[in-house]
């Protein structure tokens, strides 16, 4: 079975504007959408570029828009999730294109670096672990899922409305170290996403969890970390 | 053709971001050095975030018995003789405290009833004690540690592609790096250089690895005219998606999945009648590629099955969540309901730089020290795991030995002095990009990747001999030779040119291919991964020793030999 692949492609140094290109390619039962993109760039066009590095959904290289919606690549199935006939992929919108697929994620780092996203403790710790419950440990293992790939931030319109908002993937690190009961800095850290740019932007419209490859509840963990601040408060 | 050169001075510099490296910085910048990190993916796309299973150390916290004595003995046995004692030794010693320090800074572990960090079953290992985060474990000690090396403000080069070591009067003085971003280079000074630089995997067509693992680090040594070590030994892990390579991990044994054969078999009874499943991975790999060459995989092809089924849906989705996930995402099977097609993939790289147990590269069979350049986790070779890994040992490997090394190196730069630019070096650096701009080859370079990786999968893979290993290497000396002569990028632009990068990958793969092949060559007995079909049996009077080898300037191959260390344990039979 052959599949049509229409796919962005903008070289700031040769081209003067974005343009579509069409490639076609024999596709098979297991392929994901990488499997066909390194297809393409290995048999067909060695031109064509983006990001990719483990292939399995872990490394969060790959996000990209895959019919009109934001995915990774390694973990979109070619024939099995992709009904049509015709594959249209883009860049991940929202973000300053580089070239063909590759975006400028610094700003999406540079994010994540204003929550304090580190652990944070005074006092001097045990020898050995500190203890921590598996319930509580449940409370940050599915944050801790996130693999950075910025899919959550391209598909929120309230990122898209401001560009200084922190943005889900930032919040959800903060809630990742606020809701840690070993972590001391829940005070710092909500200090900083008390903001109009901060939790406070976000509407609810909850496409960042639509657009989440690892199903994490982003939107939910916005909420506890408002209602922390809304506890603090009391 | 003339690019852009910028250059830099730092303290110390460390290639590579995955946990070996980050942790190493972590120790310079905690001292206060000047540190940066030179990286070709953002920190936290390294390869090391694929780990799933754990990382060992004997706590005891699930077992009470474990202790550093077995880790030590099992960590020995698992190595089939070839790992050095003495760096055994201080590995399982030091990796208790790499475990508390992660808990420390806020790793996220899953938890047993009574608040402790967790441990589960690991295969080779006598006691319980892989610590983990669910199936994600490479994931959070990664983030973790780019956390903290933010938190202690380690620059970081990102998506930048090292091309050449720099060494002035012996000793190593900086590297030399190709921005992929821009394009240009920049020219990096510095007192101490770690390299951090992964496996290499990517010689393989079936692999778990990253497809950033080309062993970049290997090539660089070699064309700066130090030896590698051990590159012959190549971890085929068990189970691998069938066709993908992507990996199954262990755990999914550890927790108690079967292996069953094309007759619905569990075939490990006739192999390892006591541990079953969870027999060392070298030990199960060639069970199942025997079962295979047998007739006996399913439907009589070459995948068996793994099963899950029995485990149960609860344990499943809270144990092995990603397993699942990605079973579903990438063979289509929900492992709740059926078993899961899979077979071996190329998956760890016991060789690679030599290095002492300080994380001081050596350079000859004397172990004489190049000052100034250290090296750590899958790039380095200490050697830890010999002939064989054990699961586990490699995060614990890559952590342990990157705060043992950053921390030497610390101490090292602290009284040494910049050195000049090594010309030599940045002219090494110049050519490899200049011939890919300016050559006007007919041959992409993914045509010459593909028949390495094919070469390396039909003739030096699980099951070894003399004619397959002639053969290759033959066939990879002459894709060596055409690919200077031909090799053609279709990108000659500036900004991100992945095209390039990866054609200079190629060329790292072609690079220490040969080496691997070479070693395997020489090697006339069977030992760990490494199985001689003509030699099957290990043979300690010859070959208890390791392999060193370097590149001449013609793009020969020459050989040294040097003893492993054995401090308490000789040589017996290795059963299981
Ligand atoms: C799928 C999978 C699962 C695994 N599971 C486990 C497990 O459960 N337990 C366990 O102990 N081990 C496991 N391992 C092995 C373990 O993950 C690795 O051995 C370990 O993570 C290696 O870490 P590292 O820091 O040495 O290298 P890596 O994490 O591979 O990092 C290499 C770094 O070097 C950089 N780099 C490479 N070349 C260049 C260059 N030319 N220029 C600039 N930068 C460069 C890369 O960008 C990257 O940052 C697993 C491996 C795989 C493949
Ligand atoms: S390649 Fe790593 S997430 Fe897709």
């Amino acid at each position: 079975m052959k599949k049509r692949f229409e796919i962005f492609r903008y070289n700031p140094e040769t081209d003067k504007k974005p343009y579509f290109k069409s490639y076609e390619v024999e596709v098979y039962e297991g392929m994901t959408l990488l499997d066909a993109l390194n297809y393409i760039r290995w048999e067909i066009d060695g031109t064509l570029t983006y990001r990719r590095s483990c292939r399995s959904a872990i490394c969060g290289s790959c996000a990209m828009k895959i019919n009109g919606r934001t995915y990774l690549a390694c973990k979109t199935q070619v024939i099995k999730d992709i009904k049509s006939d015709h594959i249209k992929v883009e860049p991940l919108p929202g973000y300053e294109i580089i070239k063909d697929l590759v975006v400028d994620m610094d700003n999406f780092f540079d994010k994540l670096k204003r929550t304090k996203p580190y652990h944070i403790t005074h006092k001097a710790p045990p020898e050995k672990e500190r203890l921590q419950s598996p319930e509580d440990f449940k409370f940050i293992n599915e944050a801790a899922d996130c693999i950075l790939c910025g899919a959550c931030v391209s598909a929120c319109p309230s990122s898209w409305a401001g560009k200084d908002y922190l943005g889900p993937a930032a919040l959800l690190k903060a809630y990742k170290f606020c809701a840690d009961t070993r972590d001391e800095g829940a005070d710092e850290r909500l200090a900083i996403v008390n903001d109009k740019n901060g939790v406070w932007r976000c509407h609810y419209t909850a496409n960042c969890m639509d657009a989440c490859p690892k199903d994490i509840k982003i939107t939910d963990y916005i909420a506890r970390l408002r209602n922390m601040l809304v506890q603090n408060k009391l | 053709m003339e690019f852009e050169k910028i250059y830099h001075k730092y303290d110390v510099i460390i290639v590579g971001s995955g946990l070996a490296g980050e942790r190493a910085a972590l120790a310079a910048a905690s001292s206060n050095l000047k540190t940066a990190v030179i990286t070709k993916v953002y920190p936290t796309r390294s390869h090391s975030g694929g780990a799933q299973g754990g990382i060992s150390a004997a706590i005891g916290n699930v077992d009470a018995e474990d202790n550093l004595e077995t880790h030590m003995w099992d960590t020995v046995k698992g190595s089939d003789f070839l790992g050095d004692q003495d760096a055994i030794e201080l590995f399982v010693e030091e990796s208790i405290k790499t475990i508390y320090e992660y808990e420390h800074m806020g790793v996220p572990f899953s938890r047993l009833p009574n608040g402790k960090i967790a441990q589960r079953a690991f295969g080779g290992h006598t006691y319980r004690r892989a610590c983990y985060s669910a199936d994600k474990t490479g994931h959070v000690l990664l983030h973790t540690l780019y956390e903290q090396c933010v938190k202690h403000q380690v620059s970081f080069y990102n998506e930048f592609l090292v091309l050449s070591l720099m060494i002035t009067d012996g000793q190593a003085s900086g590297v030399v790096a190709w921005d992929l971003r821009n394009g240009g280079f920049h020219i990096f000074r510095t007192k101490a250089v770690l390299f951090a630089t992964g496996g290499y995997g990517r010689a393989y067509k079936v692999t778990s690895n990253a497809l950033s693992n080309t062993g970049d680090g290997l090539a660089t040594v070699l064309e700066a005219g130090l030896p590698v070590e051990d590159l012959e030994f190549v971890q085929f892990h068990p189970t691998g998606y069938y066709r993908q390579g992507i990996l199954v991990t262990e755990g999914a044994r550890g927790e108690g999945g079967h292996l069953l054969n094309g007759e619905g078999e569990r075939f490990m009874k006739k192999y390892a009648p006591e541990k079953m499943e969870l027999g060392p991975r070298d030990l199960v790999a060639r069970s199942i590629w025997t079962e295979i060459l047998e007739g006996r995989g399913i439907n009589g092809k070459d995948y068996v099955h793994i099963d899950l089924t029995h485990l149960g849906a609860e344990k499943i989705m809270e144990r092995l969540p990603q397993i699942r996930d990605l079973a579903i995402s990438f063979v289509g099977v929900d492992p709740i309901k059926a078993p899961i097609p899979i077979q071996p993939t190329a998956h760890y790289s016991m060789g690679g730089i030599p290095t002492n147990k300080r994380g001081e590269v050596v350079i000859d069979a004397q172990n004489s020290v190049m000052p100034g350049f250290y090296a750590a986790g899958e790039a380095a070779c200490v050697s830890i795991h010999g002939a064989n890994r054990l699961g586990t040992n490699s995060l614990q490997e890559a952590s342990t030995f990157g705060r043992i090394a950053g921390n030497n190196m610390t101490e090292f730069a602290r009284k040494t002095d910049f050195l000049p630019v090594d010309e030599e070096a940045v002219k090494r650096a110049e050519e490899k990009v200049k011939r890919l701009f300016e050559n006007d080859g007919k041959t992409h370079h993914y045509h010459y990747k593909k028949e390495l990786q094919e070469t390396m999968y039909n003739k030096v893979w699980i099951f070894r001999n003399d004619k397959d290993l002639k053969e290759a290497l033959s066939t990879v000396s002459s894709l060596e030779e055409d690919f200077l002569k031909n090799v053609r990028i279709d990108d000659k632009g500036l900004l991100f040119n992945l095209d390039m990068q990866e054609a200079l990958e190629v060329h790292n793969l072609l690079t220490f291919s040969k080496i691997i092949i070479a070693g395997a060559l020489n090697r006339k007995e069977s030992r760990g991964a490494h199985f001689r079909t003509d030699f099957p049996k290990r043979d300690d009077k010859n070959w208890t020793k390791h392999t060193l080898a370097w590149r001449t300037p013609d793009g020969k191959t020459k050989f040294d030999y040097k003893p492993v260390v054995i401090t308490k344990y000789q040589p017996t039979e290795r059963k299981y």
